[in-house]
């Protein structure tokens, strides 16, 4: 009997510890997904060939509206050397977002996805949570959260990623 | 035997509380009721940050008030 606990505790152990861990890493491809957009849906597949900056966002999380005049400057700054700005709003209602975009500029793509099956698939922790995707659709980086002190570091990536020099 | 039934109990009550772990999980993009000025315990947001500020400082440990340092990751 106790060597029977002795070989079965820690796997049970370990088996609840471990709820369901599954995440979008570096270097893996990222997930697609095909959302409604302010005027045309919006599929990450269609940026095949774009570096693309994605970020999740809502209405009322206050670093993402903070990240939104920086996100609408790299789109500005770097659009003509490939970057796209796609952010994708997580609201469960609509009207919240709509209203949000009345009064904040957003100078790039927007999708809508109140259903969370998008940050699902990306396994995102935090909001603002960014994801920068290579133009062969591998995940470069993911940044969760948004400082002012965290914007050279994050434009220093974009950078990198559609290989300027400084 | 006593024994036995109990190591038995107790590992079946830990693999049941290990079922919690997928269930009722808020995600960080669910929050947005949480993040409602009406959800903090305070009315205001400086009066709070200062309250906060000195907690912090007492009880070595933060968040878990509204959503900023509350775990959504956007602090």
């Amino acid at each position: 009997m106790k060597h029977l606990y002795r070989k079965t505790l820690p796997l049970l152990l370990s088996a609840c510890l471990c709820g369901s861990a599954f995440a979008t890493e570096v270097g893996q491809m990222a997930p697609d997904f095909d959302l409604p957009g302010r005027a045309n849906a919006v599929k990450l597949s269609d940026y095949k060939g774009k570096t693309v900056y994605l970020d999740f966002w809502a209405s009322w999380c206050g670093p993402c509206k903070q990240s939104f005049p920086w996100m609408n400057d790299m789109q500005s700054r770097y659009g003509a050397k490939g970057l796209r700005v796609v952010g994708i709003n997580l609201d469960q209602k609509s009207d919240d977002a709509r209203d949000f975009l009345k009064e904040t500029t957003a100078s790039f793509d927007v999708a809508f996805d109140q259903s969370g099956k998008t940050p699902k698939s990306f396994a995102i922790k935090g909001m603002p949570t960014s994801v920068l995707i290579g133009p062969d659709g591998r995940v470069i980086s993911m940044h969760s959260g948004f400082k002012p002190e965290h914007k050279t570091e994050l434009e220093q990536q974009i950078k990198q990623a559609l290989h300027l020099k400084d | 035997m006593k024994r036995t039934i109990l190591g038995l109990l107790a590992i079946t009550s830990l693999a049941w509380l290990g079922g919690c772990s997928s269930v009722g999980q808020v995600n960080a993009w669910e929050k947005g009721n949480l993040a409602k000025p009406g959800m903090t315990f305070e009315s205001d947001p400086l009066d709070q940050r200062f309250t906060q500020h000195i907690y912090t400082s007492k009880e070595n440990s933060s968040g878990g008030y509204g959503v900023g340092g509350g775990g959504c990751g956007c602090n």
